[in-house]
C-alpha cells in the first residue's frame, strides 16, 4: 500500500489507518483497552556531567503505540529519548540511575552489563536534521544489515525495499537506488532516514523532533509515514509542534525542567490536563 | 561641501589608502616569487634538457645531470609517504575519536601541534642520535626515508585531524544509533570522508619533505652520488629486492647545494636548472592537493 498518498485526513475510512475521530473517541476513554507495555521507565535519573537533565522519571510506553514527549526547549524530552538507545554512553561523564525496561525480555536497558550497542542494534533512531550517509540510496538504508554481516544480494535487495516502502518513500527512489542520497530533497532524506532505522526491525523507533527541519507538506508526509508505522513497531516521537502531538500520538507525556509532569492519553492531556503545569504550557502561557 | 560629503569623502580616501597599501603588499609577493622564477630561468633554462635529466651527476658541468638526485628523491619519498602516512593517520584517528577529553590528550594536542614548528634541522640531530648512534645505522635511503618522515608526522597528523572534525556529529550518531561500533563507524564512515581531507595533508606533507635538506645533511647524506640505488624490481627471482633502501642516496636539493658551493660557474647554472626542476616538482604536487580539495568539497556538503 502506498502509504504515503493516503489523505491526512480521510473523509472515506479506510480500512487501515482508521479515521483520526474514531481513534479520538477510542482514546478518550479514561482507560485505553489492554495496553501491553513495550518499555516502562522507572525511577529515571540521568545526569550530565555538569547537572541532573532527568529526575524521577517514571513513564509507561504501551506497545504498538506512539507516545509524543512534549515540553519546553531543555526540559529533558530529547536527554530521555536518547536514553533508550544509550546514546549518552558515546560521551564521557554522563551517569543513569533507574530502569527502562524492555518487555518482553524484562532486561533493564540501562544496567551496566547490558552492552549499548544491542540496545542500538534493537532501537532506531531519527534525528532531528536529515543525516543521510553520503552513500547511494540503498547502501544509506542497507547499513544496518551490513553491520549485522547480512550481506546477501537478494536480502538486501528485498530488506531495503521493504524499508524503503515502510518509510512511503520507495515509489519516488526505486528508480534511483543507485544515486547519492544527498541527491534528495530536505524531507525524502529525513524519510530515507526513517527507513534506515527500519531496515534492521527495531523493537522501538526512536524520533527526535524529526520534521523540525522540513516543511509544511514534508512534515505531513512524515507524519502519516508514523501513523501508519504504529502498527509495526512502537513509536516514541520528541516534538515541539504541540498539533502534531496530537495528531499523531496515543499517548502524551509532558515534561518540564526534567521532570515528568503528566501522561496520559493524548485526548484527555490536551483536553483534560490534570496538572495546572500541563494546562498553562498547551495554552501558550509559557515556553 | 556639506559635513556629510566631507566625512563621505573622507572615508572614501581611507578605503582608497588601504587598498593602495593590499595592491602594493601584494604585489612584493608576486614581484618576489617572479624574481625568483626570473633568476633561476636565466641561469638554469639553457641547461634544463633531457639530457640532464637522464644523466648521472658529475665534476664537469657539460656532462652533468640530476638523474641520481631524481631517483633518490623518489626512493626517499616512497620511504616517507609508507611509514608517514599510516602512522600519522592512526596517530590522528586515535587522538579524535578514542582519547578521552583529559590533561593529557591536551598535553599531546599541544606537543604535535608544536612539533610541526620545530625547526628540520633538529629532526636531523634527533635522526643521527636515534638511527646513526643508537641503531649503527649508514646515511641510507631508508634512514633519509624515516628522517624526512619524522618530519611531516606532525603535519598528516594535524590535517587529519582537521579532516575528522569537520564530519559534523549527527553522522557519528547516525552511525552508532544503528549499532556500529566505533572501528565500523571509523572503517565506513569516518576515514571514507575524511580521506579527501587527509590526501590533501599527505600531499602537502610530500611536497615538504621533497624540498628539505637540512635534516639530511645532518645525518650524513652525501651531495654528491654518481651510482643509482639497486632497482626494486629485478629480472630474476624473487624480482622484488628492497636493497634500494640500504643504498647510499642524494635528494635535488642536496645536489643543488652540492653544486652552489662549488666555484665552477657552470655547476652553478646546473643547481639554478635543478631549482627549476624542484620547484615544478613541487608546484605540480601542490596542484594536486588544490585539485583534489576542490573535487572533494564539491562532493562532500554537509
Amino acid at each position: 500500500m502506498n502509504t504515503f498518498a493516503a489523505p491526512r485526513v480521510p473523509d472515506v475510512v479506510m480500512n487501515d489507518p482508521p479515521s483520526r475521530s474514531a481513534r479520538a473517541q477510542e482514546t478518550l476513554s479514561p482507560t485505553p483497552a489492554a495496553e501491553r507495555l513495550k518499555a516502562d521507565v522507572r525511577g529515571l535519573n540521568f545526569f550530565y556531567p555538569q547537572r541532573q537533565a532527568l529526575k524521577n522519571v517514571n513513564l509507561p510506553i504501551p506497545e504498538r503505540t506512539v507516545t509524543a514527549l512534549i515540553g519546553p526547549s531543555g526540559c529533558g524530552k530529547s536527554t530521555l529519548l536518547r536514553c533508550f538507545n544509550r546514546m549518552h554512553d558515546l560521551y564521557p561523564g554522563n551517569r543513569y540511575e533507574g530502569e527502562i525496561i524492555l518487555q518482553p525480555s524484562g532486561v533493564n536497558i540501562l544496567s551496566p552489563s547490558v552492552d549499548p550497542m544491542e540496545m542500538r542494534l534493537r532501537t532506531g533512531m531519527v534525528f532531528q536534521k536529515p543525516n543521510p550517509f553520503p552513500k547511494s540510496i540503498f547502501e544509506n538504508v542497507a547499513y544496518g544489515l551490513r553491520l549485522r554481516f547480512v550481506n546477501q544480494r537478494a536480502v538486501l535487495a528485498e530488506k531495503v525495499e521493504a524499508a524503503l516502502r515502510s518509510a512511503a518513500l520507495w515509489d519516488e527512489v526505486k528508480d534511483r537506488l543507485s544515486q547519492s542520497a544527498f541527491k534528495l530533497s530536505g524531507g525524502q532524506q529525513q524519510r530515507l532516514c526513517v527507513a534506515r532505522a527500519l531496515a534492521t526491525d527495531p523493537e522501538i523507533l526512536l524520533l527526535d523532533e524529526p520534521t523540525s527541519a522540513l516543511d509544511p507538506i514534508a512534515t505531513s508526509r512524515i507524519e502519516d509515514m508514523v501513523y501508519a508505522l504504529k502498527e509495526q513497531v512502537t513509536i516514541l516521537i520528541v516534538t515541539h509542534n504541540m498539533e502534531q502531538a496530537a495528531r499523531m500520538a496515543d499517548y502524551t507525556a509532558f515534561m518540564y525542567l526534567g521532570e515528568l509532569v503528566e501522561r496520559g492519553a493524548t485526548a484527555q492531556i490536551f483536553q483534560n490536563p490534570h496538572n495546572p503545569l500541563t494546562e498553562k504550557y498547551l495554552t501558550g502561557s509559557f515556553g | 561641501m556639506t559635513d556629510s560629503a566631507r566625512i563621505i569623502a573622507y572615508r572614501k580616501r581611507q578605503d582608497w589608502v588601504f587598498s593602495a597599501f593590499g595592491i602594493a603588499s601584494t604585489a612584493v609577493g608576486v614581484a618576489t616569487l617572479a624574481a625568483l622564477l626570473i633568476t633561476l630561468s636565466i641561469e638554469g633554462l639553457p641547461w634544463l634538457s633531457l639530457h640532464f635529466l637522464t644523466s648521472n651527476a658529475s665534476h664537469n658541468a657539460e656532462k652533468a645531470g640530476i638523474l641520481t638526485a631524481l631517483v633518490g628523491t623518489l626512493y626517499v619519498m616512497v620511504v616517507t609517504f609508507v611509514t608517514a602516512v599510516p602512522l600519522g593517520v592512526a596517530a590522528a584517528v586515535y587522538l579524535e575519536e578514542y582519547a578521552g577529553r583529559n590533561w593529557f590528550a591536551n598535553f599531546i594536542e599541544i606537543n604535535i601541534s608544536n612539533l610541526a614548528g620545530v625547526p628540520s634541522i633538529t629532526y636531523g640531530l634527533m635522526a643521527l642520535w636515534l638511527f646513526g648512534f643508537m641503531f649503527g645505522l649508514e646515511s641510507t635511503v631508508l634512514v633519509g626515508g624515516l628522517t624526512l618522515a619524522m618530519l611531516v608526522l606532525p603535519i598528516i597528523i594535524v590535517t587529519t585531524r582537521e579532516a575528522l572534525r569537520s564530519i559534523p556529529n549527527s553522522i557519528r550518531e547516525a552511525a552508532y544509533a544503528a549499532g556500529a561500533t566505533k572501528w565500523q563507524t571509523i572503517r565506513y564512515h569516518l576515514l571514507p570522508y575524511s580521506l579527501g581531507g587527509i590526501a590533501t595533508g599527505t600531499i602537502i606533507a610530500m611536497s615538504r619533505a621533497i624540498g628539505e635538506t637540512a635534516p639530511l645533511i645532518v645525518i650524513g647524506a652525501a651531495g654528491y652520488v654518481t651510482r643509482l640505488p639497486p632497482p626494486p624490481i629485478g629480472a630474476t627471482p624473487p624480482f622484488v629486492s628492497f636493497d634500494w633502501l640500504h643504498a647510499s642516496f642524494t635528494v635535488l636539493p642536496m645536489q643543488m647545494f652540492n653544486w652552489t658551493s662549488d666555484p665552477d660557474p657552470g655547476l652553478q647554472q646546473k643547481a639554478a636548472a635543478t631549482g627549476l626542476v624542484l620547484i615544478v616538482l613541487t608546484l605540480s604536487v601542490n596542484a594536486a592537493a588544490i585539485f583534489l580539495r576542490y573535487r572533494v568539497r564539491r562532493k562532500l556538503k554537509w
